[in-house]
């Protein structure tokens, strides 16, 4: 069923009898929407007067299936959520897991985290690169580069993990299994390799009139209300807020790289993407150091327990700065082998809150590319 | 960041006669969240929000809770098994960018699971309620005042009932287990 | 000068054109199906139960224990002990499975099952050519019953540790049979 009709602006003082506002339907099937996601703008001409998101075409009741489940089975789900990224959907889960149950992760263990998470940083924003070129009407060739540096990557998770996208890797109390021989040294080629790519895509966009044209001065996001309603991730930070749960929280083992936190200055759509670029190239600084320093060791807590875990009752949030922005899981325990609430904070469905700001005024083709600037995956807003 | 224990008293500085109750939690590394009742609750999160020490500007994640009635074993002394109270529970974690600490974890509850389901809504303070509020209100049935547009979010607008109640059963079995 | 920024990447975009008629780093499409990239040794796909020997009933190594199926996510494992009994690889008897289904269209491959067991007996596949009109994707006990002579071909790494530790094991196991003195030792 429709949602209701939201309430239409008034019409402007001397328009013309006949001259009406049109209602159009942007999704949910629609190859810009990043997914199954719905518009509902109203438009005066072109020109944006109220947008109104729809979602929830691909909501699947993860809450409640993990509320059935154990801690153990909820990991796989954990993937599904932002496909794109499994690996940072799992370590936020069992980040939290280990702050309910109060486990210990060994050293190893910690530096793969860092390892993989920063490999997903990666391939998600080249996925966001290329995405957004796609939607500015670039055809698919940044599209295509980007996705072959991202084939290697994924090549790497196969390896480790068994899949390329749903990897199930990570565990509350370490990673399901050590790195195989030889991985490391491909990891580090990858690494040496992705820089110079990064160069070639800069040259082949950066700079480019068309992208600039389109993205400078468009969908800008002040950063009062970026903060106020809870944009996090590359949006916030190329609104000039600095704000980096890496830094803030120092999760992990992030406390011992050195990298530093992009910041834009007008908060548009070209400061979206430039600060996903120079994102980019601070995690390749922090990979090379991760895999220069990585020690040997366990991977897996010994007194870690995968089956039957019962966590004392409570309740526990663990964060991450995932691509997107803060993913957090908010679990709640009874003492019983399922959890008692398990919510995802979904950073894609809090950065949309801002969607019709950006876009009032905007044409059409913007709102578009505004939507691919805030970077969604309906698996996340809809879980 | 002050410690909870410390914003619950300048809260009942700032607020003599709103109520705030420090509610423990059992799990290792947890830290206790805040109770607020709800008639001044929108008042005590601008106050939150804009005190020049705790400038709780982001709130990160809200969540809804349902606590079901339950039998609980009876304690020594006492003749039989009680029943634990039934509520539902709005969580808001709250998280500051400006001074750069957190969490404050703030609760409130509802009067019951039935008729009285309606708690303030805090969106005119932190925006970034705004779906998240929709969404409880949408899968437990929380009925926020004040929201601006208390519609369902996930779920088609014409469905009836809160999937994530723990009494929740669907209409049809979706599929049958092997 | 205007154009300037399209025309750096017009240079980068003739030099990936030009360098896919002979430059390896750009020709990364494979021409499936003529072509097939193999599957890395780690890959994992749908689960299937391993056995030893040359009976594939007879030589499962599953014995019922339903770890799997209490911890499968999608709950799509379903066994029913039976009651005869069969010894392992250690002489020791254990249940079997009369009926171990798993349901494919259920499964989402995710290989908590290989990562449970205690007794190396349901592992991870390679296949994933797995398209056909049957609508039903039940695999029973018969269909995914394959010899631990796949298992090493398939993953030889993880074969040879579960050999090696399972020969391990049965050394002690005769050690120990042989330490202890017969009836007829005086």
């Amino acid at each position: 069923m429709i949602a209701p009709p939201p309430e239409l602006p008034p019409r402007p003082a001397g328009d013309p009898p006949g001259h009406d506002l049109l209602e159009v339907a942007l999704g949910p099937h629609h190859p810009s929407t990043h997914g199954v996601f719905r518009m509902n703008v109203i438009l005066d001409g072109e020109t944006v007067v109220k947008l109104t998101p729809v979602f929830g075409y691909l909501h699947r009741n993860h809450e409640k299936i993990a509320e059935h489940n154990s801690y153990l089975a909820a990991i796989p789900y954990t993937d599904r959520l932002d496909y794109i990224c499994s690996m940072t959907n799992n370590w936020a889960y069992v980040l939290s897991v280990e702050k309910l149950a109060a486990l210990a992760v060994p050293e190893r263990a910690e530096y793969i985290r860092v390892i993989v998470g920063e490999l997903t940083r990666l391939l998600n924003h080249a996925c966001l690169a290329g995405f957004l070129l796609q939607d500015m009407g670039a055809l698919g060739t940044p599209l295509m580069y980007a996705f072959r540096e991202r084939e290697k990557i994924l090549d790497l998770f196969e390896s480790l993990s068994g899949s390329r996208m749903m990897c199930n890797y990570l565990r509350f109390g370490g990673c399901r299994c050590d790195l195989p021989p030889g991985w490391l040294k491909q990891a580090a080629g990858v690494v040496a390799g992705f820089g110079p790519f990064l160069d070639h895509f800069e040259a082949l966009l950066s700079e480019n009139e068309i992208l600039r044209a389109r993205s400078q001065g468009v969908g800008v996001l002040p950063p009062d209300l970026a903060v106020n309603a809870g944009v996090t991730g590359p949006g916030l930070r190329a609104s000039g807020v600095n704000y980096d749960i890496r830094k803030v929280d120092q999760y992990g083992l992030y406390k011992r790289f050195n990298f530093r936190v992009p910041l834009g200055g007008q908060g548009d759509v070209f400061d979206r993407y430039m600060v996903r670029i120079l994102e980019m190239r601070e995690s390749l600084k922090i990979l090379d150091q991760a895999l220069r320093d990585i020690p040997n060791g366990p991977v897996m807590d010994p007194k870690a327990r995968l089956r039957n875990l019962r966590p004392k009752p409570g309740e526990a949030y663990g964060r991450i700065e995932s691509p997107k922005g803060e993913l957090g899981f908010y679990l709640v325990s009874d003492g019983g082998p399922n959890p008692w609430r398990y919510r995802v904070r979904p950073p894609s469905l809090v950065n949309l809150t801002v969607l019709e700001d950006m876009c009032l005024g905007h044409s059409i083709a913007d709102v578009v590319i505004i939507l691919g600037s805030i970077d969604i995956v309906l698996g996340e807003v809809d879980r | 960041m002050p410690t909870p224990e410390q914003i619950k008293e300048r809260i009942a500085a700032a607020f003599p006669g709103a109520p705030v109750e420090l509610v423990p939690n059992g799990s290792p590394a947890g830290q206790p969240s805040l109770l607020l009742e709800p008639g001044r609750a929108r008042d005590i999160a601008r106050f939150l929000r804009d005190d020049p020490e705790l400038r709780f500007d982001y709130a990160s994640n809200v969540t809804g809770v349902d606590w079901p009635e339950r039998l609980e074993k009876p304690k020594p002394g006492e003749p039989a098994a009680r029943k634990t109270p039934a509520f539902l529970e709005a969580v808001y974690h709250l998280y500051s960018m400006a001074l750069g600490h957190g969490p404050l974890v703030i609760r409130l509850r509802t009067g019951d699971r039935a008729a009285h389901v309606t708690l303030p809504s805090l969106t005119p303070v932190w925006r970034s309620c705004e779906f998240q509020e929709r969404e409880i209100f949408d899968l437990f049935g929380i009925i926020f005042d004040g929201h601006p547009d208390l519609r369902r979010l996930l779920m088609w607008d014409n469905f009836a009932g809160h999937p994530m109640r723990k009494d929740y059963a669907p209409a049809r079995d979706p599929e049958a287990e092997p | 000068m205007l154009g300037r920024g399209i025309l750096r990447g017009l240079v980068e975009t003739w030099r990936n054109f030009q360098g896919s008629y002979y430059d390896p780093a750009r020709l990364t499409t494979v021409q499936y199906p003529e072509e097939k990239l193999p599957p890395q040794e780690n890959a994992r796909t749908i689960p299937f139960l391993v056995y030893d020997g040359d009976d594939p009933m007879a030589g499962l190594r599953c014995t019922a224990c339903s770890i799997c199926a209490a911890e499968c996510p999608a709950h799509c494992i379903h066994i029913v002990k039976d009651t005869a009994k069969k010894p392992d690889y250690l002489g020791k008897m254990q249940l079997q499975p009369k009926v171990f289904n798993i349901d494919m269209a259920v499964c989402m491959e995710c290989g908590i099952c290989a990562e449970v067991c205690p007794f190396d007996s349901i592992k991870m596949d390679h296949v994933f050519e797995l398209s056909s009109s049957d609508p039903d994707m039940v695999l029973q006990k018969t269909d995914l019953a394959k010899s631990n002579d796949y298992f090493r071909k398939i993953h030889p790494t993880e074969a040879a540790a579960v050999d090696a530790a399972r020969a391990a094991e049965q050394r002690k196991a005769q050690a120990k049979k042989e330490a202890v003195p017969g009836p007829s030792a005086v």
